[in-house]
């Protein structure tokens, strides 16, 4: 998760520390403190999607079978989809370094 | 020909942010600065300025909107004093930050409590780190130029920072005094247009404001330290130009009597001119006494300071702000900071006066330098020195 990123020297920031490209925030992938991470018991999945709705992140997809998927870039481990799925599918495992 | 008339001082200071062709105001009123935004809005209102006046809740809106209008390019402006100075606060740190030129015009007052209308300088003290360039003005014609003078350098290429100009309340700002309003073309040769280096823009999106996260907070903090020492030559040098063009001539710190002077009384703001009445009695009688008076506060002028005061033996320093179980008046406190490096300084003799509206006579300041006096004699004059406290 860690990226070869140099932070500027106070001469490179923009005036105001403005950030002068749009939609750099693509870059910053901020799932990195996560401490716990949803995990599927697919068998149990109705494809209902609730998590994929609840997720205040937005990292949550839908696969072309219909399954939900996870994008670890961004997803904060929040639980919230697990406490959501109706079947009850989503266990939170904790994260090993 | 530029003509003197007899104008209240908020009503001439907010002509000159007429002049200086306004875009944006956006202030909520509080005594004593009522009469400055009451004014510009029924400029607005009848018409004889094209600008936005945005009235709001509460003072800590006011900035908020002054924020997001400089933000968009637009020449803004707004007023407060006191209370409500203190519920801007939290955005005060922002614009600087921004570095967003807003000019604000505070009309000093006391803070409460208890509750006080009447002038001193406790509400601009409690802002004197936010990053604001601060200057004092001593007379109506001073409030005047330095509104203008406050446009001038927030908006500066090599500035780019908020400006406020102090003037005490009521002792200026309700006075009805003599002064020389700029005229049109004064003011075209002397302002410029507001070319922000950078603005809102749908075309051109930019992001104001991110989040400063540990390993780069210190190096937008010292890029804001390094504006404000940036800042310092240039308003000195928009005061040069304000000279050429009004015929009136301004510095961070100048002095009155000060050649050949043992105690020089150091005072911001309307006091100044009190203090020059009792420097002429003193020097009538003998009394080796000059006077600094500080028009520049933040940045804080240390060299001319520290040349100023150069060939003096002790300092009178008048702070019209208390701080609480402290060391000393917020100037004091600076003053002694900016000659503590210094091989030959000054003794610096603290005083607290003129409180919530109380009067500084021209016998305050003979005690003051009396003390001052008595501590080069050797002797101890008690601190905290705190004038006029009834026992």
């Amino acid at each position: 998760m860690t990226q070869a990123f140099k932070f500027p020297g106070w001469k490179d920031l923009p005036l105001g520390m403005d950030i002068l490209e749009p939609g750099s925030a693509r870059r910053n992938r901020t799932g990195d403190w996560r401490s716990e991470r949803p995990v599927w018991a697919l068998e149990k999945c109705v494809k209902c999607a609730v998590c994929v709705i609840f997720c205040p992140e937005g990292c949550l997809s839908v696969t072309e079978e219909g399954y939900p998927q996870v994008d670890l870039d961004y997803c904060k481990g929040c639980g919230i989809c697990a406490n959501e799925c109706v079947t009850a599918c989503i266990a939170m495992e904790r994260e090993v370094e | 020909m530029a003509r003197r008339v007899g104008m209240e001082v908020s009503i001439a200071l907010a002509e000159a942010a007429k002049l200086a062709n306004v875009d944006v105001i956006s202030a909520y009123p509080i005594t004593p600065q009522t009469h400055v935004v009451e004014h510009l809005s029924e400029l607005v209102a009848d018409g004889e300025l094209d600008a936005e006046f945005i009235p709001v809740e509460s003072e800590h809106s006011a900035m908020s909107c002054c924020v997001g209008s400089s933000a968009t390019g637009a020449r803004t402006f707004t007023a407060t004093s006191s209370q409500g100075l203190a519920l801007m606060h939290e955005i005060l740190y922002i614009a600087p930050a921004l570095r967003l030129p807003i000019v604000m015009c505070v009309v000093d007052r006391a803070i409460s409590g208890p509750i006080s209308i009447w002038n001193d300088h406790s509400d601009i003290m409690a802002e004197r780190d936010t990053g604001w360039i601060q200057t004092f003005a001593e007379n109506a014609q001073e409030a005047v130029d330095l509104t203008i003078h406050a446009f001038r350098v927030a908006e500066h290429p090599e500035v780019s920072l908020p400006t406020i100009f102090n003037l005490d309340g009521f002792i200026l700002s309700h006075m009805i005094e003599p002064v020389v309003m700029p005229e049109r073309e004064q003011l075209a040769a002397y302002l410029p247009s507001f070319v922000p280096l950078q603005r809102l823009d749908p075309t051109k999106p930019i992001t104001m404001g991110p989040v400063g996260i540990p390993p780069v907070y210190t190096e937008a903090k010292w890029t804001q330290e390094v504006a404000m020492r940036n800042a310092l030559p240039v308003i000195e040098k928009c005061w040069d130009e304000f000279e050429q063009v009004f015929g009136r001539k301004y510095r961070s710190i100048e002095t009155y009597q000060a050649e050949g002077a043992d105690v020089l009384l150091v005072t911001m703001g309307s006091i100044g001119e009190t203090a020059m009445t009792y420097v002429d009695q003193a020097r009538a009688s003998g009394v080796k006494v000059g006077l600094l008076r500080i028009r520049l506060w933040r940045p804080f002028p240390k060299q001319a300071f520290l040349e100023a005061v150069a060939g003096a033996k002790a300092l009178a320093v008048v702070d019209r702000c208390m701080t609480l179980g402290g060391v000393g008046g917020p100037v004091a406190c600076e003053l002694k900071s900016a000659l503590y490096h210094e091989e030959r300084r000054p003794k610096v003799v603290e005083y607290q006066a003129g409180l919530g509206g109380r009067d500084i006579p021209v016998s305050d300041f003979d005690r003051m330098v009396q003390g001052a006096l008595a501590v080069l004699a050797g002797k101890r004059v008690p601190e905290p020195r705190v004038l006029q406290v009834r026992e």
